[in-house]
């Protein structure tokens, strides 16, 4: 460990004076900082472990039976009506944003677009997965940590059951599988409450608002959402439960466990969705480089 | 002597195996050069105080932590030589009684007690229902119990559960942790006869970690004292006590004899000396 290492080769220097409180002080800073390098740096290592044996366990057995449709109906199922009431209120909010700025340069019509289109390529899948680890992601941590600390997990090893293959798999395919789903209906859900506010309550012209969207928001911006939306429901079931795996023992352990897997989640989702979105940038001007697209 | 018997009796003397077994958590030394020989048939009483190491010992024998350095040899063989799906399949033949019994929260308790059966055999849903009702009638528990779930159970239902699963797979192995902790008196002996009565029908060898002396005495051929490392002298071995229950109350060490009498002593004395009272 950093510390003791620091502390058994570091002896604090002697004296009150200023330049040995300053010595001091920068070396216990110095220490610290390598503890904690030391420790990020350890805990990056221990999740990547942790995924490359659920992708191992993934590819090299079929899931346990009966395992996976209760953690179908859990995640997807369950996660529905709440991802489809975010898609409806924030496709409204972005009516109600848009709606000055586009009236005042007597454009309301192209409202259509930039909703449809913010929505299919970020806020669709940004929403649905951050409602995912909302939901699903610290109740996978709580979960698997209750399991920890009660020593079921342990009670599914010794009984020759791998731990990763039963509990982390199917919760892993859940995810990666229903995300893309989720996302779909987040995405038509902001379609329709940006399209009710928008033509339903601001008497915006019907026909050009679904014109301009049509033109605008192409299947690429569809597939982009949705190819991103894989990266974070892998993130969303990995966080969750590794750190249901790593949770410390007690009912405050398990509480860090929950709450520490949905704000790593939502970190993790938001720098994905940065790469993610530079990548098929680069990808959208490989195919169509004059910036046209048929799709 | 032949072959055969030889070769036979070195499987009696020693069905599990260790060799200076040493577990460290960081540099925390929690287990320093232990050697203990289980045969088989044998019913083993690991006690000492909390914190001594005795779950962390009976942890390592089924590979859930894996020692430091040492060995630990299960019917001849190395646990650290074995690939996963060897240690999974080798752990079928042992049975462990969880302190808190460890039940699944999310199945019930049928479903419990069938797990290690669905996982590892190929038996037909009556003839696995069938073994659930006799495992959990061996343990006193109605038919009635099958489709509750755990939290539904009191503390001496969960831990009679727990053995009942243990026991499904019929392992030549049970390995009991704490049984009787948190339990009323009576419940606790029911435990014990249990653990009796366990060994009397199914001819299995048994590690049972307790600080309950009663419970030592009552089940065990031989009891193990383990003592805390960092209350040890240099070079004294960790193993203070290897004999029959009958003879520990005459132990010579007055450490051993102040454990099996319950009796504090200066440790009071010494707890508030280490926190600087």
């Amino acid at each position: 460990m950093a510390t003791d290492a620091n502390s058994s080769s570091w002896k604090p220097v002697d004296g009150d004076g200023f330049g040995s409180r300053l010595m001091n002080w920068a070396a216990n800073w110095v220490a610290d900082l390598g503890e904690n390098v030391e420790k990020a740096i350890l805990a990056l290592g221990d999740i990547a472990n942790f995924s490359l044996s659920t992708l191992w366990w993934l590819l090299a057995r079929r899931p346990f039976k009966g395992t996976l449709l209760v953690n179908f109906y859990q995640i997807g199922v369950l996660s529905l009506p709440v991802v489809a009431l975010t898609g409806v209120f924030i496709g409204m909010v972005l009516a109600v944003q848009s709606y000055t700025q586009f009236r005042m340069l007597g454009m309301e019509t192209r409202m259509g677009a930039v909703i449809n289109m913010s929505l299919v390529r970020e806020l669709g899948p940004v929403l649905a997965a951050t409602m995912l680890a909302g939901r699903v992601g610290s109740a996978m941590a709580a979960e698997l940590g209750t399991m920890r600390v009660t020593e079921q997990i342990d009670a599914l090893s010794a009984m020759g059951a791998n731990p990763i293959h039963y509990l982390v798999v199917p919760r892993f395919l859940a995810c990666l599988i229903l995300i893309p789903a989720l996302t779909t209906t987040a995405d038509f859900m902001g379609v329709v409450g940006g399209a009710f506010y928008s033509i339903g309550l601001l008497d915006v012209d019907s026909h050009h608002y679904w014109e301009n969207s049509r033109q605008f928001v192409g299947v690429f911006d569809l597939f982009s959402g949705l190819f991103k939306s894989l990266f974070f429901g892998a993130a969303i079931a990995l966080i969750g439960c590794h750190r249901g795996f790593t949770c410390d023992p007690g009912a405050e352990g398990v509480g860090k466990a929950a709450t520490g897997a949905f704000v790593l989640s939502f970190v993790v989702i938001l720098f994905l969705d940065l790469i993610l979105a530079i990548l098929l940038e680069q990808f959208y001007v490989f195919l169509w480089p004059n910036g046209t697209s048929l799709v | 002597m032949s072959l055969y018997s030889a070769s036979r009796n070195d499987d009696t003397q020693a069905l599990i195996r260790l060799r200076g077994l040493e577990v460290h958590f960081g540099p925390q030394r929690v287990l320093h050069n232990i050697n203990l020989d289980v045969p088989r048939g044998q019913t083993l009483a690991v006690i000492g105080e909390s914190g001594c190491g005795k779950t962390v010992l009976l942890k390592t024998i089924i590979g859930l932590i894996r020692p430091t350095s040492g060995s630990v040899c299960f019917d001849g063989r190395d646990l650290g030589d074995m690939n996963p799906d060897e240690l999974a399949a080798e752990r079928t033949r042992f049975g462990f009684v969880f302190q808190q019994a460890a039940l699944f929260d999310s199945l019930t308790i049928g479903q419990n007690v069938a797990f290690p059966l669905r996982r590892h055999t190929d038996y037909a849903e009556d003839e696995i229902r069938e073994i659930v009702m006799t495992r959990l009638a061996e343990v006193g528990l109605p038919a009635s119990i099958v489709t509750k779930k755990p939290a539904e159970l009191s503390g001496g239902m969960r831990k009679r559960v727990g053995l009942a699963r243990a026991l499904a797979m019929e392992p030549e192995v049970v390995l009991y942790d704490e049984p009787t902790t948190g339990l009323d008196p009576i419940m606790s002996d029911v435990i014990n006869e249990l653990i009796l009565s366990t060994r009397r029908r199914h001819p299995v060898a048994g590690i049972v970690v307790t600080h309950d002396m009663r419970t030592a005495q009552k089940v065990a051929d031989r009891v193990v004292m383990l003592y805390p490392l960092t209350r040890l002298e240099d070079e004294e071995p960790q193993v203070l006590y290897d004999g029959s229950p009958q003879e520990i109350e005459d132990a010579s060490d007055t450490r051993v004899s102040q454990f099996v009498r319950g009796e504090a002593r200066e440790r009071l004395m010494e707890l508030r000396q280490q926190n600087g009272m």
